[in-house]
């Protein structure tokens, strides 16, 4: 980062109101390092140069009014799941390639109504399936903390540009630790708010019940700031819930002396790398040492049987959700079909990519007649158990804390033939979604120069306080402030 | 195997998605592997368990009955792979 | 060998809403193609559905008509198939908890003479699908979604009709009650009220069912009766030559008059019901139910019943005047305006209906209101006027605007009832008449309907006929 801009909101955002740069100085500043880096990292589809320059002079003239908020003027990207009005939403497929938005999501329009400028739509794997961005049709996403490696998925593109500072924030979506994997794999603060907590409407869905829109920010501070304009019911998501939005940036500095964090021993098995390990229980000594007090919990559905659950009741889900990509009102149709029935096959056909055509099949073959109650039932009641064990959890805990994933970013295509090793780098994160309850990944140190991700989770609402541990964590360490050298552009 | 080549074939045809019939056996060696996995549920107890279908233990906000939608036709067509005359069209339907 | 029909039916309805189930756009129907499609109901990327409250009170309504559970736990499901009117690849419906559960309804057959009790098995609520059309475009089909999303209540029965006439019976009874209730305009040509029904056969006295169809596309009471037997027939047809019904779904093509397979219904038996995710379950609580309960009107058997017992009418005419909720306000209105339950019954059913049906005009559109229809029986009920001169005037309303008092009074039509008056015109007719006279003496009686002609004719028809009769009696009689 070069002296003159900061590199959180929280610093933008005060600089823009001191006036030490414009606005439209700050987004051209980050379209640079967009034009410069994009090219290596390929972590964006689309730049809206164009309506962020405008959106930059808008806010420039509030900032002159002195009709300000936090996020007036601050530039962000916005992941490709979010439909943007007028803009491409392609969800990393070829089925969307063609897709202009006719409309912005709740999140968008939330973000936009708070003066941010949206600076491009990131790359992710396509519809949310993958866990390390190389499932797009854009091509995959690389990890700016090393180029020959997975930033995480499926919000790759979010946590790599926000990792290598081509924006301070993005949006992004979680459905099994979409957000969390990637922040942990790329060194970023990664926000998935409680299910409910953050309007769905105009998010892509992938798996209904599970998808949660969230942050990737570089600290915590900015994940409260960026939650306190997204949370909230909304009118157009009857999954949306209406409970008090508290100020998330007021108790940021709470003392967290006497906080009560659990410790699955389920995250501490043969699977964890042992420097993820290391580092993560010095993280936890770290909160120990601003009071809080630790106690190993047990967990024992929230690995194989979470991952079994997840992956009948998101790819049923998927399966029903996707029926509407049929070429017929959007999207991609194939070039002459010969009949309807040849329409629908090949558009799909060639459209999907491979895992999106596994898992729509998973979980078109789970609810077929005969095998409902073998899977899809039987994985409600799972879910069910995952959940009451957390309840119970949280009867006398705070907090969970762990790693948020087995190992650091693994290398480009380590995994693509093998879906289930794919799958497992999920393993610690997908719990959480089933239970609906929000977690935070936060950067805890380094294996070998690639960023480690402590999980923290919290009780269904309680993002104020994972926000308070987080950044209070964040006062003690500088993990969050670590920038990938490799990355940085010298000419900007 | 959890699946074999013919039910993949069937469940591809159920969810209208071509596959090249090469990529059969591949699919069905995958997808039982992804099956093989599921068998993890059944580690579960799950005796009087009541299914849960979603995180929270919510229920529906209904909305008045209003009309607050405009047309906007023309913005929605152009997304179209094909219309006419306000219609979206496809292959000819057969009943 | 004789054969047992056995008939089930599903009733789609309608529900009079202003926006449709899941989004605020406007369900009027005839407007150009796709302007009334927004992006919920076109299933666009990103878009989520919200449940429209009115709906469930006409359900609600519906289930306390048919005495029904009401479930305070309702739950969507999605229904999963493809088919190009069907915009997101499934439609949103209620399959495992329905909110309205068993109920059952009570029919009129042979002209009310006899009834039947029709169990429903359950009433749930589900969107519409759009529409193809295949005319106009070679080759192609084009898709207006106008209708998707619009709400319907899928009424299902129990297989408890034996006739095509007992499902007309029963598809009537339904189309009637929802259009008591108010919840929906129950208009078949628009497509309003919609009837798909489970037909097959059983030798009499078998248990257990035969194999059936299910014939949609039975949009006219007409049309089912039709469909209903010629599939039967059909179906005895295939059984007597020793083959096996095949269970299908059959088209009824009113053109031809004939079923024939459905061949886009091949693939699709399975549906892959599961809970949709992106709507909670509903829940209702008693307080509503009440609430819904103290909006309910006099439900069509309940209003027969009344008829019956308290108006002292024939099953038949309360039958005919309970059979639509526009009769039936027709008439209430003509009886307070009368207070001659029967009187009043006879003119609706008789001279106005006949009237009707000859103009082919509904009750709603008939050109003689409840208040002037009743002008006229008022009139004859004070001996006003008679019932032919009523007759009169009757057929002179179906073309003015004018009411049966300032008729009589324009025309002179008053009854004679002047004894003076009458006496001196009977004198006149026994004066004229001396040979009809002389038979009436000689004990021909029946010429005194000679005479009473006589005096009327030459009254123009206003003489009153009780009073000629007694005054001819008296003058003949001595």
């Amino acid at each position: 980062m070069t002296e003159q801009y900061s590199e959180t909101i929280a610093g933008l955002s005060k600089d823009l109101r001191d006036k030490k740069y414009s606005a439209v100085e700050l987004t051209q500043y980050f379209l640079r390092r967009i034009a410069s880096s994009n090219k290596i990292l390929n972590a964006i589809i689309t730049t809206t140069q164009e309506q962020a320059l405008a959106a930059a002079n808008e806010a420039d003239q509030h900032i002159a009014a002195g009709d300000t908020n936090p996020l007036t003027g601050i530039p962000l990207l916005h992941k490709d799941i979010f439909c943007t009005d007028g803009i491409r939403t392609s969800c990393g497929s070829r089925m969307l390639d063609n897709f202009i938005a006719p409309y912005d999501a709740t999140v968008v329009a939330k973000l936009h109504g708070a003066g941010a400028v949206m600076l491009g739509k990131t790359n992710m794997d396509e519809f949310a399936m993958g866990s390390s961005n190389e499932n797009s049709y854009y091509g995959p996403v690389r990890n700016p903390w090393d180029i020959e490696r997975v930033p995480g998925g499926s919000s790759g593109g979010s946590a790599a540009a926000v990792a290598a500072r081509l924006a301070p924030a993005a949006t992004g979506s979680d459905t099994g630790g979409s957000i969390r994997q990637p922040a942990a794999l790329c060194g970023v603060t990664g926000l998935k708010p409680t299910y409910g907590r953050v309007s769905r409407y105009g998010m892509v869905a992938f798996a209904s019940s599970l998808d949660q829109a969230g942050t990737l920010t570089t600290d915590a501070r900015d994940a409260a700031l960026m939650l306190n304009v997204m949370a909230g019911p909304d009118h157009r998501d009857s999954t949306s819930i209406d409970h008090p939005v508290p100020d998330y940036s007021a108790t940021l500095d709470d003392d967290i002396s006497g906080l009560r964090i659990g410790i699955p021993k389920e995250s501490f098995d043969e699977e964890l790398d042992d420097s993820i390990a290391t580092q993560v229980n010095a993280a936890i000594k770290q909160l120990e040492a601003r009071g809080a007090s630790v106690k190993e919990i047990t967990l024992p559905n929230m690995k194989k049987a979470a991952v079994a659950a997840y992956y009948v009741v998101a790819s049923a889900e998927c399966s029903s959700n996707l029926s509407r990509m049929d070429g017929v009102r959007f999207g991609y149709r194939c070039e002459h079909p010969k009949d309807l029935a040849d329409m629908y096959a090949r558009s799909r056909g060639e459209a999907f990519s491979r895992e999106v055509k596994r898992r729509i099949m998973i979980g078109t073959y789970t609810l077929s007649a005969g095998f409902y109650d073998a899977y899809y039932l039987k994985a409600q009641k799972v879910r069910r158990v995952i959940a009451e064990d957390f309840r119970r959890a949280f009867s006398d805990i705070d907090v969970i804390a762990g790693p948020t994933t087995p190992e650091t970013a693994f290398k480009l295509k380590d995994k693509t033939d093998d879906p289930i090793r794919m799958y497992l780098s999920d393993i610690y994160t997908i719990a959480v979604n089933l239970a609906g309850l929000p977690g935070i990944s936060i950067p805890c140190g380094f294996s070998q120069g690639l960023p480690i991700g402590l999980h923290l989770i919290g009780n269904m609402f309680d993002e104020a306080r994972l926000l308070n541990v987080a950044h209070q964590y964040q006062q003690d360490t500088d993990w969050h402030r670590q920038i990938p050298e490799q990355i940085q552009p010298g000419d900007s | 195997m959890v699946l074999n080549d013919e039910d993949v074939r069937n469940i591809a045809r159920l969810a209208r998605l071509q596959i090249d019939e090469a990529d059969i056996p591949l699919y069905t060696t995958e997808l039982s592997r992804v099956f093989d996995l599921v068998e993890q549920l059944d580690e579960v107890n799950i005796r009087d368990i009541i299914p849960m279908a979603h995180p929270a233990d919510a229920v529906q906000r209904l909305r008045t009955d209003e009309v607050t939608e405009q047309n906007q036709r023309e913005k929605f067509q152009k997304l179209a792979p094909m219309a006419e005359s306000g219609l979206y069209l496809v292959p000819k339907v057969i009943e | 060998m004789q054969w047992e029909t056995v008939i089930g039916l599903e009733i789609h309805v309608r529900l009079s809403t202003r926006s449709k189930i899941f989004s605020g756009a406007s369900t009027a129907y005839g407007t150009e193609p796709n302007t009334q499609a927004c992006a919920v109901d076109l299933g666009l990327p990103g878009v989520l559905p919200v449940a429209n409250e009115a709906v469930f009170r006409k359900a609600v309504k519906f289930g306390l008509g048919i005495h029904a559970e009401i479930s305070k736990r309702s739950v969507f499901d999605r229904k999963n198939y493809f088919y190009p009117d069907l915009p997101k690849g499934y439609q949103i419906s209620q399959l495992y908890l329905p909110i309205v559960g068993r109920g059952k309804l009570e029919i009129s057959l042979n002209n009310g003479e006899e009834s039947k009790i029709i169990g429903i098995t359950r009433a749930h609520l589900e969107e519409d699908a759009g529409k193809s059309l295949h005319e106009e475009f070679r080759s192609m089909s084009g898709i207006d979604l106008n209708r998707a999303g619009t709400p319907l209540l899928e009424i299902v029965s129990e297989p408890d009709m034996r006739s095509a006439e007992e499902a007309s019976a029963y598809m009537r009874a339904i189309h009637t009650l929802v259009r008591y209730l108010e919840i929906s305009d129950g208009n078949m040509q628009e497509g309003s009220f919609r009837c798909d029904a489970n037909v097959s056969v059983r030798p009499k006295g078998q248990v257990q069912f035969g194999t059936r169809t299910e014939i949609k596309n039975l949009n006219s009471f007409r049309f089912m009766e039709r469909a209903i037997n010629h599939e039967v027939g059909r179906q005895i047809d295939i059984l007597e030559n020793g083959s096996e019904v095949i269970q299908e779904t059959r088209l009824y093509d009113s053109d031809k008059d004939e079923t024939r397979s459905m061949r886009s219904k091949e693939d699709a038996n399975d549906y892959r019901y599961f809970p949709d995710p992106d709507l909670l379950p509903v829940i209702i609580d008693d307080d509503y139910i009440e609430a819904v309960r103290h909006t309910m009107p006099e439900l069509p058997n309940e209003k027969r019943r009344r008829f019956m017992q308290e108006l002292g009418l024939s099953r038949y005419d309360a039958t005919m005047l309970t059979g639509s909720k526009e009769m039936a306000k027709y008439y209430e209105e003509v009886l307070a305006e009368t207070r001659q339950a029967r009187l009043s019954a006879n003119w609706v059913i008789v001279e106005l209906i006949s009237a009707l049906n000859r103009e082919k005009l509904d009750i709603s559109q008939s050109p003689i209101d409840a208040k002037r229809l009743g002008g006229i029986i008022k009139r004859i009920a004070d001996n006003t006027i008679s019932g032919k001169i009523a007759k009169q005037i009757f057929e002179q309303m179906l073309t003015s605007k004018e009411d049966a008092d300032s008729i009589i009074e324009a025309k002179g039509l008053r009854q004679i009832t002047d004894t003076g008056a009458l006496e001196s015109m009977v004198d006149n007719i026994l004066a004229g008449n001396p040979k009809q006279v002389e038979q009436y003496r000689a004990g021909q009686k029946k010429v005194l309907g000679y005479f009473v002609g006589q005096v009327m004719k030459a009254s123009q028809g206003k003489a009153d006929p009780q009073q000629v009769n007694r005054i001819l009696r008296a003058r003949l009689e001595n």
